[in-house]
């Protein structure tokens, strides 16, 4: 049995009603020269087949020890996390269409909000975007329809801001008329410093992009940012590690307080690191949250919390008249997907790790990358290049381009870190590295030692 | 349906009311067809003093439970003053829309083009035909 909705009659039925005489001619407005062609792709492979294969290519890739990070994480996910999130009750990819119909479905949701709040300080948070790339040019976009003093479209976008999220966002928003301005990073600390945006000042700019921790893992100083920002009338746009948010201060706190608010306007980031497993770089989903005077610029679904008509609490979809399906062109949003099983099993993850589990992550993911960069810092040839305190992640500069030994390294079954010197050719040989609570001591030792010998072992061949 | 058509108006196929105000200023609004047709709404958005639209524009935004529409500048020109109470009491355009909840007024950047306008006549019959 072919599990397809539409049989070929069907299919025929329904071109015949709308007057196209193929599903090719659905299409027909898009280009002749942007189409694919005829895909390379094998012939369909039965179940057996695919079970096969697929074990074959795990096998081929081992069970490396990973001191990647560089956006997605890797956490101990507790077993129930996915064994909750996997029951038929959640397991749907979506909101369900008569959503109101599905009550535990909103209330998830209206949970996963609150914590999302919680953690972030801000007001109100959407029920998720696609990832945190999409989220951040999501963030750019409504700036920019919230930032009322500003008419530049003008976006400042430090370089120690994730460079892939930086793309992503110019190549989202940047076709909308909006430009992005870089701002540079201080060589010695690894930070985006105050006197790097003075020039800037008195300038209309819509919004200043701060990511805490930064790419690199170090630490900006988010209040003097802040301030800065908002001195000059430029909306805030936080970018921060949801893990990370269990040691540091809040995005909803940062800097001083002004006509009684404080704070970054908008926070988004990638929520992987909240029981996401990093599956080769997907699903996972993005988060965001603001204040109330900007929720209606806000974009994504909201729930909230609700009486019936007997006074009985309940939950609902809110703010829906600007969402695609009523608002279309002119939505909120131009992607607006809900990860929900993502967020699901996200919600799971912090229900069960509680505020004092969460804290027990963030500080043992911090001890663990000051312990492997202290050990890789004993090798001859490697040493830290920034100064400024790091979270979970930091960046090493070698003596020789870091390629070459990452590749050594992989042999030996150590993913060792990513290569920056392609994205940041001014660093030299730098590469960045991760640690989370997932890395014991012996794993930190092993990789000292491969990367001593892998060294040296390139030396002599040198 | 409610469907109150004041006679000294001009009115858009859009259905935005326009009055000719003190020094030769445009107020401008939803007629109560529009209203009616919405529903109860929860927020209005109104165009920033200062503004330039241009005839046509897309300026300013009604929400209701179900729908949020875009209100158009009937013409070109700068907006000198807009009803800030909306913003808390939305209910306003709902109860009065010819009056406490008009939208905006407008500096026109040339005479009124009567011409293009309907009078509350014409907007009548248009109401009558559109509902056929």
């Amino acid at each position: 049995m072919a599990f397809i909705p539409h049989t070929p009659d069907d299919i025929a039925r329904m071109l015949e009603v709308i007057g196209a005489s193929s599903i090719e001619d659905l299409f027909d407005e898009i280009p002749k020269d942007l189409r694919a062609g005829v895909l390379n792709v094998p012939a369909p492979l039965s179940e057996m087949e695919i079970a096969r294969l697929m074990t074959t290519r795990a096998a081929i890739d081992g069970r490396p020890l990973n001191f990647i990070g560089a956006g997605a994480y890797e956490h101990h996910i507790p077993a129930p996390v996915w064994a909750i999130a996997t029951r038929g009750e959640f397991y749907s990819a979506y909101t369900p269409y008569q959503a109101e119909a599905s009550q535990g479905t909103l209330q998830l949701i209206y949970e996963y909000q609150s914590m999302m709040c919680a953690l972030t300080g801000m007001e109100v948070s959407n029920a998720s975007l696609y990832d945190g790339a999409s989220a951040l040019a999501e963030a750019c976009l409504m700036a920019v329809r919230s930032n009322r003093s500003s008419s530049s479209r003008r976006i400042l976008m430090p370089r120690a801001v994730n460079p892939t999220y930086a793309q992503v966002a110019q190549a989202i928003a940047g076709n909308q008329d909006i430009s992005f301005v870089p701002v540079d990073f201080d060589r010695t600390t690894g930070r985006t410093l105050l006197d790097a945006l003075k020039p800037f000042s008195g300038q209309d700019f819509t919004a200043l992009v701060v990511q805490q921790p930064n790419f690199f893992g170090s630490l900006e100083e988010v209040d003097a940012l802040t301030d800065w920002a908002h001195e000059n009338k430029i909306m805030l746009i936080a970018v921060v590690n949801p893990t990370s948010l269990a040691l540091l201060k809040p995005p909803g706190e940062w800097g001083a307080t002004v006509d009684g608010a404080r704070g970054a306007d908008i926070v988004c980031g990638e929520g992987q690191a909240l029981g996401v497993p990093l599956s080769s770089g997907g699903p996972y989903f993005g988060f965001m949250a603001t204040r109330m005077q900007y929720v209606r610029q806000m974009p994504g679904r909201i729930v909230g919390g609700t009486v019936d008509v007997e006074g009985r609490p309940g939950f609902t979809l809110t703010l829906q008249a600007r969402e695609q399906h009523i608002r279309r062109s002119k939505a909120t949003s131009n992607i607006c997907t809900n990860q929900g099983l993502m967020v699901t099993a996200a919600t799971i993850y912090m229900s069960l790790l509680g505020p004092r589990g969460l804290e027990a992550v963030a500080q043992a993911s911090m001890q663990r990358t000051y312990d492997l960069v202290s050990a890789l810092g004993k090798v001859p040839g490697v040493k830290r290049a920034f100064t400024a305190p790091h979270f979970h992640e930091a960046v090493l500069l070698l003596d020789r381009p870091p390629a070459a030994i990452l590749a050594a390294l992989s042999r030996r079954g150590i993913l060792g870190g990513l290569d920056l010197s392609e994205r940041y050719p001014e660093l030299g040989h730098a590469m960045l590295v991760c640690a989370t609570e997932t890395k014991l001591d012996a794993d930190i030792a092993a990789y000292a030692t491969a990367l001593a010998d892998v060294m040296s072992a390139s030396r002599a061949a040198a | 349906m409610s469907n109150k058509i004041p006679s000294d108006l001009k009115y858009t196929k859009s259905h935005e009311w326009v009055r000719q105000a003190e020094n030769g200023t445009l107020e401008i609004g939803i007629t109560d067809h529009a209203q009616s047709a919405l529903g109860d709404l929860v927020f209005v958005e109104v165009p920033d003093v200062g503004r330039a639209l241009s005839a046509g524009e897309a300026c300013a935004v009604v929400e209701s439970v179900k729908a949020a529409s875009d209100v158009y500048s009937p013409l070109a020109g700068k907006v000198v003053a807009n009803n800030d109470a909306l913003s808390a009491k939305p209910e306003l355009l709902n109860e009065d829309p010819y009056g406490a909840g008009w939208l905006f007024r407008l500096q026109g950047s040339g005479p009124l083009d009567a011409a293009s306008f309907m009078n509350a006549s014409a907007y009548e019959s248009f109401l009558a035909e559109e509902s056929k």
